[in-house]
């Protein structure tokens, strides 16, 4: 956790054209659906609503306590506003805070915020959300359920932007994968804590005063289709990092295949059975730290489900 | 802290003040558009980008060096491609002295190229927004025909930055004059203050909810139907369509150098 926002706006000049115009395709998509289903889910309110909650995510990330040897955490605020807002109207919000980010205070490329919008406003949102939901259902319905689906929700949305922004990277050979996955991967499970203490904070604060807000989200529109656009975006992002490009930039591995003359043994192991890459055993540090994200994911997830039922259970004997 | 809410926008009457601010934006993608396209190692394009950053600060009458001085903000991502230089195979170019890591020559080309494209990308979208109000930008991108709805969230949420940003340090500073400590004392734990940093956030999350429904309020009042109006209105003139024109063609031209030299 440190003062200073953790890297994941990506600026202009680090993504390949190619990565760049697939992330604008999908904003565009996410976008359009999100303001389809907001609109239906808030009317006419949408538009103050989205926009005086953008300007508190603002602010809500100048709020900062200090963690250790001066250093200080602060929110980022996709999994809060998913929690209390649904997928779509979360997505809108963080959607204006990223390109207002951009716009107006160069956080952020223009060309990158296609990427951007999808790795802090899709993604962050819509694992936010499922992960919440997921908890909540499994647990029951009360309060230690909601206060770690929340812990578990911030945590899964900061490190789902984070790997998403690595490979992304990775993919426009900016960065190797096998260095920079683990160090995004482990700096944002840390970062993923204080993440997950403000939003449990905020909720406490809710749940007590205005308890009716954490019902808009339970019934907004487009609850399923976000958790099939999660799907899917899991799912190209896991394509992209099972393509031969994981584990070095390909063009230099390409062109040191030409030089040493093993052109046509590289084709052959390009070509070759899935399995060459899908199964690059454990010693490989991407998928290892995929692996071990996995694993923590399923640890916050059971940890939170098993907090919920236990404080259910004493509840109800005691 | 994080807080960085200062309006970008410096008041001036140069050309690049008044150019149409359509024009402004199309100009600022297209030249970081060209950037992007740029291949790592094309030194000549980005030299003549370079140029072309420069010419556009002159024309903002903020001085030259105004961009420079401000394009740090993309320095701590840089890290992100600070390893190439050791990871990208290639002929070794030198061993750093202490560490003897070898430094590969394409790794090297590879990573000062994307420095440069960002901080060259970074030096145009702050003429940008040093150079157009910000109703301006947000009209001109719903005359390029982003989304209505966007454009109008983001021009509320907009008025209310500030507010809330006053708010969250009001908060912050109420927190502070409360927590007294003995001296000596041990501090707190760190989830302790997590939370109640989140307790914070959670009541500054209930007062934005309190001042939409009020704003939404004070907007039906006054005849809200859904629809947001602006009087804002820019026509193209010759010399807007001029400076598009030229600017479309040297940054097309920027990107064709390399291929001459």
């Amino acid at each position: 956790m440190m003062t200073a926002p953790a890297p994941l706006h990506i600026p202009d000049g680090f993504l390949s054209p190619a990565v760049a115009a697939l992330g604008w395709m999908l904003a565009i998509i996410f976008v359009s659906l999100g303001i389809r289903h907001t609109g239906r889910q808030l009317g006419d309110r949408m538009i103050p609503m989205m926009g005086v909650l953008a300007a508190f995510i603002f602010a809500a990330q100048a709020v900062n306590f200090p963690v250790a040897a001066g250093t200080s955490g602060h929110m980022i605020g996709a999994a809060l506003a998913a929690i209390v807002l649904g997928p779509w109207a979360s997505l809108l919000v963080l959607t204006v805070v990223v390109g207002t980010q951009a716009l107006l205070f160069q956080d952020g490329g223009l060309i990158a915020l296609g990427s951007n919008i999808v790795n802090m406003g899709a993604l962050a949102a819509f694992s936010g959300y499922a992960a919440y939901r997921a908890v909540v259902r499994l647990a029951g319905d009360h309060r230690a359920a909601r206060l770690g689906g929340a812990f578990a929700a911030a945590w899964v949305s900061v490190e789902a932007g984070a790997i998403a922004t690595s490979i992304e990277l990775a993919l426009s050979g900016t960065t190797d994968i096998n260095l920079a996955l683990p160090a995004m991967a482990s700096v944002h499970a840390l970062i993923g804590i204080g993440e997950g203490l403000l939003t449990a904070g905020a909720l406490t604060i809710l749940m007590a005063s205005r308890p009716e807000v954490l019902l808009h989200a339970e019934h907004a529109p487009g609850r399923r289709q976000a958790v099939f656009a999660l799907g899917g975006l899991a799912l190209v992002l896991f394509l992209a990092l099972a393509a031969p490009l994981a584990s070095v930039s390909p063009d230099g591995l390409m062109a040191v295949a030409r030089d040493q003359g093993f052109d046509g043994v590289t084709r052959a192991l390009w070509s070759g059975p899935a399995a060459n890459y899908l199964m690059p055993g454990v010693d490989d540090p991407a998928w290892s730290t995929i692996a071990a994200v996995a694993i923590g994911s399923l640890v916050v997830f059971g940890v939170a489900i098993g907090v919920g039922r236990l404080s259910r259970r004493s509840r109800a004997t005691g | 802290m994080h807080l960085h809410l200062v309006d970008r926008y410096r008041a001036g009457t140069s050309i690049a003040h008044r150019l149409d601010p359509r024009v402004k934006i199309l100009l600022v993608l297209t030249y970081i558009l060209g950037l992007t396209l740029a291949p790592p190692g094309a030194w000549v394009s980005y030299a003549a980008f370079f140029g072309l950053a420069l010419a556009a600060a002159a024309f903002s009458g903020l001085g030259l060096t105004f961009a420079v001085r401000r394009s740090y903000v993309a320095i701590p991502f840089i890290l992100a491609a600070a390893a190439l230089p050791f990871t990208v195979p290639g002929p070794t170019v030198l061993t750093l002295p202490v560490l003897g890591w070898a430094v590969s020559g394409p790794g090297l080309v590879r990573f000062v190229s994307i420095a440069v494209r960002t901080w060259l990308a970074v030096q145009a979208a702050v003429l940008l927004t040093a150079t157009t109000t910000f109703p301006d930008l947000l009209w001109a991108l719903g005359a390029l025909k982003v989304p209505s709805a966007l454009v109008s969230v983001v021009g509320l949420m907009y008025r209310y930055l500030f507010l809330a940003g006053d708010e969250a340090l009001r908060m912050m500073r109420a927190r502070q004059a409360r927590a007294a400590a003995l001296p000596g004392a041990r501090r707190p734990p760190v989830w302790w203050r997590g939370q109640v940093a989140g307790r914070m956030i959670g009541s500054l999350f209930l007062r934005a909810i309190e001042r939409s429904e009020r704003v939404y309020g004070a907007m039906l009042a006054r005849g809200y139907d859904g629809q947001s109006r602006s009087l804002i209105h820019f026509q193209m003139s010759a010399r807007d369509w001029a400076a598009l024109g030229a600017g479309l063609l040297l940054a097309a031209g920027c990107l064709g150098l390399q291929g001459v030299a």
